[in-house]
C-alpha cells in the first residue's frame, strides 16, 4: 500500500474517481498543465484530456456558475478554488444558486458538484491565503461541509464527495498538506458524508476538532495522558450536516466538552456544537464547555501569525481549566 | 441596425526593441533629464527585485511576486501621476508604489508579513490616500471607480489610477469597474499590466478577444493598447489619459503590452508550464535595456554612468534590506489595536489573552 500525504490523497482520489465515471470532470484556475498551484490535479490532464481537466479563465463567480450548469447536465464537476480566500467572488453562485436549486426545484434538478479549496493559515502565506470560514458555508442551508485531516479521510470522503448528489464544500487544511505520510489504500472506499471519527477513546473530556489542528489536540490528548487526564478525540471531518450523536454520545461518557477549531472563536461552528451539546445532554455536563479558537479580528500577516494559530499548549491548558471547574 | 465593430486597436510604440525611434517622439521627451530618471528608476527597481527574490530564497521574506519585465510599465505611470491622485494598486506594482512613496522597505515589510508595509506617505510627506496592496484578483478596480465618483462628486481635478494583470481581465470586478467609469464618466485609469500569463494560463485561452483593450469598447470608454516595454509610449498614453480624466471627459483602458519574464512568484515554477524559448525572445523586447539603448544614441548615457548607477543601486537597495530587517516585529496585540476604531469589553478581553500566551511562547513553553 502507498504511502501518501494528504495533498497526494487529493490526487488519488480524483484519479480514482475521473477513471471510474467519465462524467466527473475537473476544471479551476490552473488546474491543467500546472497541475494546481498546490499540484492536487497533477497529471490529471494528461491522462484524461483537455477536455475534462479544463483551465478556466481567472473567474470564481464563472467557475461557480459553470458547475451549476455542468453538473444539471450530468456531469460531475469538481471545480477547484485556489485559495478558500477567493471563493468569495463565487458566493452569489454558491449561495443563491448551488444551494437551493434542488430545493426550488423539487428535485428535478440536482447538481452533483464539489467545490475544493484549501485553507487554514500558518504556512507563512500572503494576506487573503490563509482564511478559515469554513461556518459561513456550514450556515447556507443546501451545502455539505467537509474537511478531511489525514490523508485516508481526505481520499475516503473526496471520493464520497464526487459521488454525492448535493453539492459539497471540500475544504483541504493546508498546513498539513505535505506533513504526513499514512497508507491508504487506492480501492475506491468512501467514507461517509455525514459521520465524525473517533480516533482516541478517553473517558475524561471530550476533545472534537477538525482539518489541521486536530494534530495539535492529539498531541494535546497525549500531553494530558501523561498527566492522568483521558482524553477522547473527535475529528468531526464533515461539518455540515453534524454529527451531533457521535459527540453527544462521547460526551455523555466523559461528562465535559472541549472544541477545538481555527476559525475566529465568535459565531463560529464551535458554537454551534457547544449550543446543541447543552441542549442534548446538559444535565450530564459536569463542566462549563470550553472553547480553544482564533481570535476575532482579521488574521494577522505571517510575522505575528504564532500568536494567533492555536498551540497544544493551548489545548492543554484550556483542558485543565475545565477539569479545574468540574463540578 | 446592425453594427459591427472592427475594433482594430494599433499599438502604439516609440521606441523598437533596440532603442531606435519608430515616429516622432512626443514633445515632452526632449527633457532627457526626465527620461534618464525614468530608466535610473527602472535600474533600481530591478536591482530591488533581484534581491527581494534572493531574500525570499533565503527565508528571509516571504512569497514575493517578481515585477521583473515590468518596470516600463510601473515606472511610467508612477511618474505620470500627480501626487494628490489616488493609485489602486494589485500586488506586482511595487515600481508605481515606490514612485508613489511607497519605500523599498515598506514593500518588503509587506512581503515580510507585516501590516506596516501598507503605512506610508506621499512624495511631499502627506499621509498617503493611495490603497493597500490589492490580492483578491481585480476587486481593486471597483474601489478607483469608487474613488473617482468621490472625485467628481466633489468636483475635484484628481484621477484614480488602477492597474489589473491580463488573467484579472475576466472577472466581472473588472468588467463592472469599466462598465460604471463608462456610464458616470469617471475620472478613472484602468491599467491591464498585460505580462501575457496569468500563473500558467496564456493570455490567448483566457480571453478570445484579439487585444485586451478592446474591452473598453463595451464600457463606452476609449481603450488603448501601448507597448508595455516602452516608457515613452507608457508615459505619453498615461499622460493623455490623467488629462482625459482631469479635464472632465471620463476613463480610459489602458492595455500595456510587456512579459513576465519571471516565475509568478517565488513559490512558482514557470518551466513546468512555459517554454524556454519563448522567455528567451521576450528578453529581446525588455524595456529596461531599450531604453538605456536609447539613452546611450542620445549620447547622455556611457558605460561609466551605468557603473556609477547600478553601485548607487546596489547601496540603497541594501539600505533598504538593512531598514527591513532591524525593523522590530509589531507587538502581537497589534492585531486587535487597529481592529476597531475602540475596542469592545470582548475583544479587549481576547486580547489579554493573547498578551497572556504571548508571554508564555516568550517563557519557551509552547508546544
Ligand atoms: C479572486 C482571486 N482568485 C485567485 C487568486 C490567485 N491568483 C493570484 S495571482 C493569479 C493570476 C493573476 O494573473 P494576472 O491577472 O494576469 O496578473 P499577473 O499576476 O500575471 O500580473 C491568481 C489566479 C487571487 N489572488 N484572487
Amino acid at each position: 500500500m502507498a504511502k501518501v500525504t494528504l495533498l497526494e490523497a487529493v490526487n488519488m482520489a480524483l484519479h480514482h474517481e475521473m477513471a471510474a465515471d467519465e462524467n466527473v470532470v475537473c476544471l479551476g484556475e490552473d488546474i491543467g498543465t500546472n497541475g494546481g498551484v498546490f499540484r492536487a490535479t497533477v497529471g490529471l490532464k494528461d491522462k484524461f484530456g483537455f477536455r475534462r481537466v479544463m483551465d478556466t479563465p481567472l473567474a470564481e463567480g464563472l467557475i461557480g456558475g459553470l458547475t451549476i450548469g455542468m453538473a444539471s447536465q450530468g456531469l460531475r464537476p469538481v471545480a477547484e478554488f485556489q485559495f478558500q480566500g477567493f471563493i468569495f467572488p463565487a458566493m452569489e453562485q454558491i449561495i443563491c444558486q448551488a444551494a437551493r436549486m434542488r430545493s426550488r426545484t423539487r428535485g428535478r434538478i440536482t447538481l452533483p458538484l464539489v467545490y475544493r479549496a484549501p485553507f487554514g493559515g500558518f504556512i507563512h502565506a500572503p494576506e487573503h491565503h490563509s482564511e478559515s470560514v469554513e461556518a459561513l458555508f456550514a450556515h447556507i442551508p443546501g451545502l455539505r461541509v467537509v474537511i478531511p485531516s489525514s490523508p485516508a479521510r481526505a481520499y475516503g470522503l473526496l471520493l464520497a464527495a464526487i459521488r454525492s448528489n448535493d453539492p459539497v464544500m471540500f475544504f483541504e487544511p493546508k498546513r498539513i498538506y505535505r506533513t504526513n505520510r499514512h497508507e491508504v489504500a487506492d480501492d475506491g472506499q468512501a467514507l461517509p458524508l455525514d459521520v465524525a471519527f473517533i480516533l482516541r477513546e478517553g473517558s475524561d473530556i471530550t476533545l472534537v476538532s477538525w482539518g489541521a489542528s486536530v494534530n495539535e489536540t492529539l498531541l494535546a490528548a497525549d500531553r494530558l495522558a501523561d498527566e492522568g487526564i483521558n482524553a477522547e478525540v473527535i475529528d468531526l471531518a464533515t461539518i455540515k450536516p453534524l454529527d451531533i450523536d457521535t459527540i453527544v454520545n462521547s460526551v455523555r461518557k466523559t461528562g465535559r466538552l472541549c472544541i477545538v477549531h481555527e476559525a475566529a472563536k465568535s459565531f463560529g461552528v464551535g458554537a454551534e456544537i457547544a449550543t446543541q451539546v447543552q441542549e442534548q445532554c446538559f444535565y450530564e455536563l459536569k463542566a462549563p464547555i470550553g472553547r480553544v479558537a482564533g481570535y476575532d479580528v482579521t488574521m494577522p500577516y505571517y510575522q505575528n501569525e504564532q500568536y494567533y494559530q492555536i498551540h497544544t499548549d493551548d489545548v492543554v491548558l484550556e483542558v485543565k481549566k475545565i477539569m479545574e471547574r468540574s463540578a | 441596425m446592425t453594427f459591427t465593430s472592427k475594433s482594430a486597436v494599433t499599438q502604439v510604440q516609440y521606441l523598437d526593441d533596440e532603442g531606435n525611434v519608430v515616429q516622432p517622439l512626443p514633445a515632452w521627451a526632449d527633457d532627457l533629464d526626465l527620461l534618464i530618471n525614468f530608466y535610473k528608476n527602472m535600474v533600481l527597481v530591478r536591482t530591488y527585485d533581484k534581491k527581494a527574490i534572493a531574500l525570499q530564497r533565503t527565508g528571509q521574506m516571504g512569497t514575493y511576486p517578481s515585477h521583473l519585465g515590468a518596470e516600463a510599465v510601473g515606472i511610467g505611470v508612477g511618474s505620470a501621476m500627480a501626487v494628490d491622485d489616488v493609485y489602486v494598486p494589485y500586488y506586482r506594482d511595487m515600481p508605481t508604489m515606490m514612485m508613489r512613496g511607497a519605500s523599498m522597505a515598506h514593500n518588503l515589510l509587506y512581503w515580510g508579513g507585516s501590516e506596516r508595509g501598507s503605512y506610508f506617505n506621499r512624495p511631499d510627506g502627506a499621509l498617503s490616500e493611495d490603497f493597500p496592496i490589492c490580492v483578491p484578483i481585480a476587486t481593486q478596480c471597483t474601489h478607483a471607480a469608487g474613488i473617482a465618483a468621490a472625485f467628481k462628486l466633489r468636483g475635484e481635478r484628481r484621477v484614480a489610477v488602477t492597474s489589473i494583470g491580463d488573467g484579472g481581465t475576466s472577472k466581472g470586478d473588472f468588467l463592472e469597474a469599466i462598465n460604471c467609469a463608462g456610464a458616470w464618466q469617471l475620472p478613472c485609469v484602468f491599467v491591464i499590466n498585460n505580462n501575457q500569463w496569468a500563473i500558467s494560463v496564456p493570455r490567448a485561452i483566457q480571453c478570445g478577444a484579439p487585444t485586451l483593450a478592446q474591452k473598453a469598447v463595451g464600457a463606452g470608454i476609449p481603450g488603448v493598447q501601448v507597448d508595455g516595454n516602452d516608457i515613452i509610449a507608457v508615459f505619453d498614453v498615461m499622460k493623455k489619459a490623467l488629462e482625459r480624466a482631469r479635464s472632465g471627459k471620463g476613463a480610459t483602458l489602458i492595455e500595456a503590452v510587456s512579459y513576465r519574464l519571471s516565475d509568478h512568484t517565488t513559490a512558482d515554477d514557470a518551466t513546468r508550464y512555459r517554454p524556454a524559448e519563448e522567455v528567451n525572445d521576450a528578453w529581446k523586447r525588455e524595456p529596461v535595456k531599450r531604453l538605456r539603448q536609447y539613452l546611450h544614441h542620445q549620447g547622455v548615457w556611457n558605460e561609466d554612468k551605468e557603473l556609477a548607477w547600478q553601485s548607487e543601486c546596489n547601496q540603497q537597495v541594501q539600505a533598504a534590506v538593512e531598514q527591513y530587517l532591524a525593523t522590530a516585529k509589531e507587538p502581537p496585540e497589534a492585531m486587535f489595536d487597529y481592529h476597531f476604531e475602540s475596542l469592545s469589553e470582548p475583544l479587549a478581553s481576547q486580547r489579554e489573552q493573547l498578551i497572556e500566551k504571548a508571554m508564555r511562547m516568550a517563557g519557551g513553553e509552547h508546544g
